[in-house]
């Protein structure tokens, strides 16, 4: 399972990356999401994986070896949050764009015209 | 007491938000609350000073397991800082911004903005710090883009990209940082860094700290999106930015470099210095090849930001109390110079300096109030700029880094070259024939003065400020005490 999330957080980084590197301004949002998914998962799999258990037991004495460690869903929770607010910024910003521009190229973005 | 820094700028948005229309309260609440704001993070600073580092755990949570606010002095300087800062952009904005922009929300986002930088500079909480950024950053993101011009659009689309990034690189450390130690509160991290033998990968996350704060604070070789960006929306929100938002990833790198790096002192000395050199050197070579004020100026906050890192790299107590000073008169004078570019946009109605001339003679009172701080930035006594570089310098020596020392001193002849580049061609050279003539508004003049008269204030009382960014150095220096402040020890 370690493994397998492993090479997906790669993977995910590493699509990430090919998108940013693209010239389509609606690529570079996508590139964006992705590395906001590929870190949540890597919060995820750094926090420790425990399968099986849920993070919030009742307070019954010993149950706490059988018990995940809550704080780094916390974690994720907040950053897929606010990671929504962003994608959803970013994507009306890049609507404005090209609605004003009309075009989606990134090399528009230089100021040499 | 402590929570008022953010818990005012929150209340302050919320108000201000349900009263967009109307536009003259607006104008004059800002003011009076950023007045407040300064009142409040004023007592804070008087009461650090006094008491020590002041600590507060949120919900009664002990540390390490809630969330905790600490004030120790370097914050107390910042806030302080910060909310002056606010209260000359408020008495500016509306003489300068148009009412389209101000009644589209500029004001509340204002204070978004300035909560979260205050929210940065006093939580001790790792992830707590990194909502402080999203809350600082989202702010920023809108009053970039605030208006919507196909300029703004560009520069804010860079913006909003490399500082996502950047995040990323910050929540990803964070992420392995916890798995390596199970704790995120700052103090009991350090705590835990000096009491465990060694922790295995626990470069690679400072490193990932490292690259994500160099972004947010324009090092090099991240300083590209700065120069981008910082010159596309109205000046007054340029000048904000340039005041707060890259000094919060300097506080943010002392407060992490003075708790955590714990291990391989040499190699981190090495690298901040070497980072640092290369930052102040680039930056102003990059600025005297531009004609744009507003470009000079934003390639001269990278400049300014290696000498703060310099501070930084040095690390004595004599060092960082130079970096500190030199990062309060950099945001007062900074945002000076912006503000002042402001007003000869106002008379000429060009920033370009092709474009500029006879502002000497046509309106004095102009060339005095960019005179100032840019003689503050190229460090001519007895203004805070000189004192600033004379700290960092004499420390340097006295640690013996005597190259990065050399450097800083050469980096300041071209800053002056700069600064003089300015001043010859707006203000000296003949006035071009087919030159506007425009209205500068009395307000943005009167926040202009008022900062150059903080600036001059700042350069006089350099003795006592000095005292006390010494003790605010040595807390920094030895972070015991606010290990034990926070953990209660």
């Amino acid at each position: 399972m370690l493994f397998l999330l492993a090479i997906l957080v790669g993977v995910l980084y590493g699509a990430a990356v090919y998108l940013l590197l693209r010239r389509n301004i609606f690529k570079l949002v996508l590139g964006l999401i992705f590395l906001g998914h590929a870190t949540n998962l890597l919060l995820f799999v750094a926090g420790g994986l425990t399968s099986g258990f849920p993070a919030f037991l009742r307070n019954v004495p010993g149950e706490t070896e059988r018990m995940a460690d809550p704080l780094p869903q916390a974690l994720i929770l907040t950053a897929i949050v606010i990671g929504l607010g962003v994608t959803a910024f970013a994507l009306v910003l890049v609507y404005r764009f090209y609605s004003v521009t009309k075009t989606v190229d990134l090399d528009e973005l230089s100021e040499n015209e | 007491m402590l929570v008022l820094p953010i818990l005012l700028p929150l209340f302050f948005m919320v108000v201000l938000i349900f009263t967009r229309r109307w536009l003259a309260f607006q104008q004059i609440f800002s003011l009076l609350a950023t007045v407040i704001l300064t009142f409040f993070s004023a007592m804070l600073l008087i009461d650090v000073q006094q008491n020590g580092i002041a600590t507060m755990q949120v919900g009664s949570w002990i540390a390490p397991y809630g969330i905790t606010l600490v004030a120790d002095l370097l914050s107390a300087i910042m806030l302080v800082t910060v909310a002056f800062i606010g209260v000359v952009i408020m008495i500016y904005s509306p003489g300068f911004i148009d009412k389209g922009r101000q009644s589209a929300g500029y004001y509340p986002l204002a204070f978004g903005l300035l909560m979260g930088v205050n929210g940065a500079f006093i939580t001790g909480d790792i992830f707590n710090l990194y909502v402080w950024y999203e809350v600082m950053l989202t702010s920023s993101f809108v009053l970039i883009a605030l208006g919507g011009s196909a300029e703004q659009l560009r520069g804010s689309i860079k913006y909003v990209t490399i500082n996502f990034v950047a995040s990323i690189f910050f929540v990803a450390a964070i992420g392995i940082l916890y798995g390596l130690t199970g704790t995120l509160n700052m103090a009991d991290l350090a705590y835990k860094l000096r009491t465990i033998d060694h922790i295995p990968y626990i470069n690679s996350a400072l490193m990932l700290f490292f690259i994500a704060f160099s972004i947010k604070s324009a090092l090099f070789p991240f300083f590209f999106w700065l120069p981008a960006s910082y010159h596309t929306p109205p000046i007054p929100i340029t000048a904000l930015f340039a005041g707060t938002l890259t000094k919060v990833g300097i506080y943010t790198m002392f407060r992490f470099y003075s708790l955590f790096i714990v291990e391989n002192l040499v190699f981190w000395k090495t690298f901040i210095i070497v980072i640092a050199g290369l930052t102040m050197t680039i930056g102003v070579l990059m600025a005297a090849s531009q004609y744009d004020i507003r470009k000079i100026l934003s390639f001269h906050i990278i400049s300014q930001v290696g000498y703060m890192v310099m501070g930084l790299g040095i690390f004595t107590v004599g060092g960082i109390a130079g970096a500190i000073y030199f990062t309060i008169h950099n945001m007062l004078s900074k945002t000076n110079t912006f503000l002042a570019g402001g007003l000869v946009y106002q008379r000429s109605g060009s920033y370009d300096l092709k474009h500029l001339g006879g502002l000497y003679k046509a309106s004095p009172l102009l060339a005095l109030l960019f005179f100032i701080p840019a003689m503050s930035l190229a460090g001519i006594p007895p203004l805070p700029g000189f004192f600033g570089k004379f700290f960092l310098i004499k420390g340097g020596f006295e640690a013996g880094d005597y190259v990065i020392t050399g450097v800083a001193i050469l980096v300041g002849l071209f800053t002056l070259f700069s600064m003089v580049k300015i001043w010859n061609e707006a203000y000296w050279k003949k006035e071009p024939e087919n030159i506007k003539h425009g209205r500068v508004s009395r307000r943005a003049i009167a926040a202009t003065s008022l900062l150059a008269l903080a600036v001059i204030l700042l350069g006089l009382f350099a003795g006592p400020v000095s005292q006390i960014t010494l003790e605010a150095a040595n807390q920094v220096v030895f972070p015991e005490m606010y290990i034990n402040a926070v953990l209660g020890r």
